[in-house]
């Protein structure tokens, strides 16, 4: 072979890769600048101390990290997000795989009935909390007024730690419930009639044929919708911010509340990155095992 | 037919808003019988079909299996299995669990399961493919798996809908003729629904030709081929069916005739009983099929040995023996009827109108 050939050939070769990365730059540089960038800096800034005018931030090492777990409040709302968690993913899926199959029978106004599940999932969370601000407001909202035809007390259910909580779970239930539903209704829909005649015609009951046909037919949908509703647990917040604000004492204060605050109230950006990566690896992990443990029992079509 | 009734349909009705469905059926199905239901699309077979095993309820008349009426008692308590159009097997069950699907519902004990699966296995040649998913299974494997789920736990009847209809011509021959050699070891009563009538002559004891919702003629495929009830029948079976000619343009009371094709003769024309047109002569080797057209017959066509060349439009004479001519009474509906069929159509292949051949030996 000539030199001048070889050289041609690494010309063409060269300008093949520089076609490449040019083909490839557009998504590259969006994935950097948003995606990458960000997540290694919050590593990043969660190793260096808080700096302010009098000592300039240095090298801490895993010392926010240690920080944060000897902070009372960090623990309460890892606390409270895994109640908040631990309540709102098992409840609105339970329900919305109820609501879908109540949906999906034969009974009159089916329209109506899919509509009025889906509703609120069309609501931004902002109007949402809105509405339940309403319904919680004590003296004259809506569960006050009923409460009150059968003579209960009064009650300020986002105002006192017992229950502000609780009044959060169910502002979210209700949001998720509707979404979920609809891929379960959309799920349901593609199991054929003639799988719940042949079981029939096997003298499988009803519940026999949910919890052995249905059921596991509906495991990719429940997959999915669970690591939905696990992200959810940790990133829908929006109705802390009209409800509660994180109150009363912290009571409802969830980790991505208290992050914000963090970053945005103390301006302690160290300590909301820390909370962050702490965050992530739980998302990370909890993701993976989920995957791993349902991907082994489920049915893909 | 010495065998005690099995399945008795008394006046069953089911229709929705006074349209489709069945109306007015009654029918007997003595035990062991193999029973074909044909008839073309839409005219109710399905509905039938359901109505004897409970997924839908009659709204007048009175179905009875084994002695017991069952008119209003759901699937599982009539004693029966079904294999269904879309096989309907459970694509998240092996062939294991989809065979046993049934006999673990009813908490049947293991050792009867194990059996009862070894058995059905064997006989549908499933073996060593127990592990596979459905849709690890080639479509007549499939096929099988829903026979050996509709036979394995030794229900007396078996209803079938179109089983073999998403099969290739050749593995519809093959599962057919499983079928039948099933049905015959188990001793099953089988009722069979088909839009293919060569599949209903050669399966059948009895044949139940159904047209918009009712029963157009029952009995045996002979009586059926050779003595057709109405010009529907007479269209409808054999392979070419019947040419039916309108009486009064043979001379005799206006009434439809039917023929076979292979007994029409070509004779001079002064000697003809109809004259009729050529519209398209067909070689097939052995023998020419000339299809002929006459304003007052339907189907008519001729068979010709070797080779006959006939430009279109030339005029035959033909003669209709007497005693292979059918005599109808006048066919009230036969205006509304939904799909006239044609030679060939209903089979999906050409018509091969071989004059030796019975129905019986088209496989
Ligand atoms: N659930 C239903 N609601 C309304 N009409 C129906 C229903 N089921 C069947 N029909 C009507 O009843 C008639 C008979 O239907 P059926 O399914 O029994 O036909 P078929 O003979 O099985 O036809 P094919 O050979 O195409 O399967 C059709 O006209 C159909 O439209
Ligand atoms: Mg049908």
């Amino acid at each position: 072979m000539t030199d001048s050939t070889r050289q041609l050939q690494q010309m063409a070769r060269r300008r093949q890769a520089v076609h490449g990365w040019l083909l490839l730059s557009p998504a590259l540089i969006m994935l950097s600048t948003f995606a990458f960038y960000p997540s290694v800096a919050t590593v990043w800034t969660s190793l260096w101390s808080r700096g302010t005018r009098r000592n300039p931030s240095e090298f801490v090492g895993l010392e926010n990290y240690q920080r944060l777990l000897d902070d009372p409040t960090f623990r309460e709302v890892a606390w409270n997000n895994l109640l908040y968690a631990g309540v709102t993913i098992p409840v609105s899926i339970v329900l919305a795989l109820v609501m879908a199959l109540w949906a999906n029978a034969k009974i009159p106004a089916r329209g109506f009935v899919r509509t009025a599940y889906f509703t609120p999932t069309m609501l931004p969370m902002i109007a949402a909390a809105n509405i339940w601000l309403f319904f919680y407001t004590p003296g004259f909202g809506v569960l006050d007024t009923i409460g009150g035809l059968f003579g209960a007390p009064s009650v300020n259910w986002l105002g006192q730690p017992e229950t502000a909580l609780w009044a959060i779970c169910a502002v979210t239930i209700w949001k998720e419930a509707g979404f979920f539903m609809v891929f379960y209704l959309a799920a349901l829909q593609t199991i054929p009639e003639d799988l719940r005649e042949a079981a029939q015609i096997e003298g499988a009951s009803r519940w026999t044929y949910l919890r052995r046909i249905v059921l596991p037919l509906l495991m990719p949908t429940t997959l999915f919708v669970l690591v939905n509703a696990l992200i959810n647990s940790v990133k829908l917040i929006d109705h802390l911010f009209i409800l509660t604000k994180g109150g009363p004492s912290d009571s409802s204060k969830l980790i991505l509340y208290y992050i914000w605050e963090s970053a945005f109230a103390f301006f302690d950006a160290p300590s909301a990155a820390a909370m962050t990566v702490l965050v992530l690896i739980v998302l990370g992990v909890g993701a993976a095992v989920q995957f791993r443990m349902l991907d082994r029992r489920t049915h893909y079509r | 037919m010495s065998e005690p009734v099995f399945v008795r349909l008394d006046g069953v009705t089911r229709q929705w808003n006074g349209a489709g469905g069945v109306r007015d059926v009654s029918l007997e199905v003595p035990r062991g019988a193999f029973v074909a239901i044909l008839g073309p699309s839409g005219c109710g077979k399905s509905t039938l079909l359901r109505l004897l095993a409970g997924l839908e309820t009659p709204e007048a008349g009175r179905i009875e299996i084994d002695g017991r009426e069952v008119t209003h008692l759901p699937p599982a308590q009539r004693g029966l299995s079904m294999v269904f159009q879309s096989y309907a097997l459970f694509p998240h069950l092996n062939v294991r669990e989809n065979i046993l699907f049934g006999m673990k519902v009813r908490r049947v004990s293991r050792d009867a399961r194990e059996a009862a699966l070894a058995r059905a296995t064997k006989m549908t040649g499933l073996e060593g493919l127990e592990r596979r998913k459905p849709a690890e299974l080639s479509g007549g494997q499939r096929q099988r798996v829903a026979l050996a789920r509709a036979v394995v736990s030794g229900k007396p009847l078996c209803l079938m809908d179109e089983p073999l209809s998403n099969l290739d011509a050749k593995l519809r021959h093959s599962v057919r003729r499983d079928i039948k050699a099933l049905q015959r070891q188990l001793g099953l009563t089988v009722i069979y629904v088909t839009h293919d009538q060569t599949e209903a002559m050669s399966l059948s004891d009895t044949i139940v030709l159904m047209r918009d919702g009712r029963t157009e003629q029952i009995g045996p495929p002979e009586a059926l081929y050779h003595a057709p009830a109405t010009p529907f029948v007479a269209r409808f079976i054999g392979d070419p069916p019947m040419a039916v000619v309108d009486g009064a343009a043979l001379g005799v009371a206006a009434h439809p005739v039917g023929i076979r094709i292979e007994a029409i003769e070509r004779v001079p024309l002064n000697e003809a009983d109809i004259e009729a047109e050529v519209v398209e002569t067909e070689y097939l080797g052995a023998r020419t099929q000339v299809l002929l057209h006459h304003p007052a017959a339907e189907g008519l066509a001729l068979i010709l040995p070797d080779r006959v060349p006939l430009p279109p439009g030339t005029r035959l004479g033909l003669r209709l023996p007497q005693e292979h001519r059918v005599r109808f009474a006048a066919d009230p509906h036969r205006n509304h009827a939904p799909h006239p069929p044609l030679p060939g159509d209903r089979d999906g292949h050409v018509a091969d109108p071989n004059p030796n051949t019975h129905p019986e030996d088209q496989a």
